[in-house]
């Protein structure tokens, strides 16, 4: 009973202070993309085929951007966007290239 | 809510490293360890998330607002750098293992010598 | 070890490894209870110390100044391996000609890429030198700016022309580029140095506004290099998988 309290008074000091997030659409938000997350992260793992699994892997990157964003870090976010969908999976199709041409 | 986050991220550890287990092409495994990494950025975010607070910027909010921690956000954001980087080095092993083996799935490159 | 077997022995343990990190995590305070001290006496020093509002960037350029000189270094490091690794053996030609990528069976860039890539190549290289230079005003900082700067250069790669891509970034002028870079980095620290302050601390004038883009010392200077440091090494290391992509060939077939 006393968490319930606790909780209750969360809420009451989120909506009373400005500048503060509605605490209960940022729990449904972060639940939400936690649970994409780890589903993309099984589908980037099944994925057997190297370019389809790069770009299963650039959709992972944004999701996870997503995610940062939700957790109140827009620094990290930029980071991964830019590194994790963009960089990234142009590294690797150029390694896939460079392997496929070899087996010609 | 209050495990949940961490329970993510060690489903997503697992199954990266399943996929690192029994992965049958180097470029996959690569792919396998870049999402075993991300597993520890969702970690340390989660550690430092307080609840109903904001990004800790304050250039259009009053100094004194509850923000998260700024310390693992900067840690998370050199762990994104150094996974770029480690990832294009193993993709120039990966290049050169193919042309001196001309394979490129890990349990046959095991057994090959010189 | 057949395959199966491996999977099952794989699971056992991975099961074990859970159950310890899922109780280890369990004693923690709980997600969104953050009891530490340093994230709240940082969120409340660093705009009257460093009179700059974007306190992660502060964290990274000033309190934890070293740590962002080691991972710069990572990159630096990374960049010049790879040229090692990628070296011409001794089976190898390399092709250098323009007429060199013809009989390849390379489908050519559609127009639709060539547009794109055209139109986006001038605002990209604005918003990545805007990120790098606001590092202390608002979620940006040197490292998203520089990686974004290096986009630009392989819209141009991308949309077809590869000699055009390598004559306008020439491994020479970029490593020279990444070097000023770093070592402008390294530089500013040991200003300190010769100043007799610790190494990195922030000696330049701090400005009166926070957030203001000449504000915040040696972070907007810092933030400038490591931005030209990343775009370089992310171009080197683009750059030599291009390479051997497209130019190297295998003994004379």
């Amino acid at each position: 009973m006393g968490s319930v309290r606790a909780v209750l008074a969360t809420h009451v000091a989120a909506v009373v202070t400005p500048y503060t997030i509605p605490v209960g659409i940022m729990d449904v938000l972060q639940v939400t993309l936690l649970v994409l997350v780890a589903a993309g992260a099984t589908a980037v793992v099944l994925t057997r085929e190297p370019v389809r699994q790069v770009i299963v892997l650039s959709g992972y990157g944004v999701l996870l951007a997503a995610l940062f964003m939700a957790f109140q870090a827009p620094d990290v976010t930029l980071s991964e966007l830019t590194v994790g969908a963009v960089a990234l999976p142009m590294l690797l199709l150029l390694a896939l290239a460079k392997v496929k041409r070899r087996e010609k | 809510m209050h495990i949940f986050p961490f329970v993510v991220v060690v489903y997503i550890l697992a199954v990266g490293l399943y996929g690192i287990v029994t992965s049958r092409h180097l470029v996959h495994q690569i792919m396998c360890l870049i999402v075993v990494q991300s597993s520890t950025y969702v970690l340390l975010l989660g550690i430092g998330y307080k609840t109903g607070a904001v990004a800790p910027y304050f250039y259009d909010i009053p100094v004194h607002t509850p923000a998260v921690d700024p310390v693992v956000q900067a840690l998370a954001l050199t762990d994104v750098v150094v996974e770029a980087a480690v990832t294009a080095l193993l993709l120039a092993f990966a290049i050169q293992a193919h042309k001196r083996f001309g394979t490129l799935d890990p349990q046959e490159l095991v057994q090959l010598k010189g | 070890m057949t395959p199966g077997q491996r999977r099952w022995i794989f699971l056992a343990a991975m099961a074990g490894l859970a159950a310890f990190y899922v109780w280890g995590l369990a004693g923690l305070p709980g997600f969104g209870n953050y009891p530490g001290p340093y994230g709240d006496i940082i969120n409340r020093i660093a705009v009257a110390q460093t009179k700059a509002t974007g306190v992660v960037s502060a964290v990274n350029f000033e309190y934890r100044g070293f740590d962002t000189v080691g991972e710069e270094f990572i990159l630096f490091v990374a960049a010049t391996a790879m040229a090692v690794v990628l070296r011409h053996l001794r089976h190898e030609r390399e092709e250098d000609s323009p007429g060199a990528t013809e009989d390849w069976a390379v489908p050519p860039a559609s127009d639709s890429v060539r547009l794109v890539a055209l139109i986006f190549t001038g605002p990209v290289v604005v918003m990545g030198w805007f990120l790098a230079s606001h590092a202390q005003t608002s979620p940006s900082g040197g490292f998203q700016g520089g990686v974004i700067l290096a986009t630009a250069f392989f819209l141009i790669y991308l949309s077809g022309e590869y000699l055009l891509f390598r004559r306008i970034s020439p491994v020479d002028v970029t490593g020279a580029f990444e070097a000023v870079g770093a070592g402008g980095f390294a530089a500013i620290g040991v200003a300190a140095l010769v100043m007799g302050l610790p190494y990195l601390k922030n000696f330049l004038p701090l400005g009166t506004t926070p957030g203001a883009v000449s504000s915040s010392g040696t972070i907007a200077l810092i933030s400038f290099f490591v931005g030209v440091e990343v775009a370089a090494a992310f171009i080197l290391i683009v750059g030599e998988l291009v390479e051997q992509t497209l130019l190297v060939r295998q003994g004379d077939h």
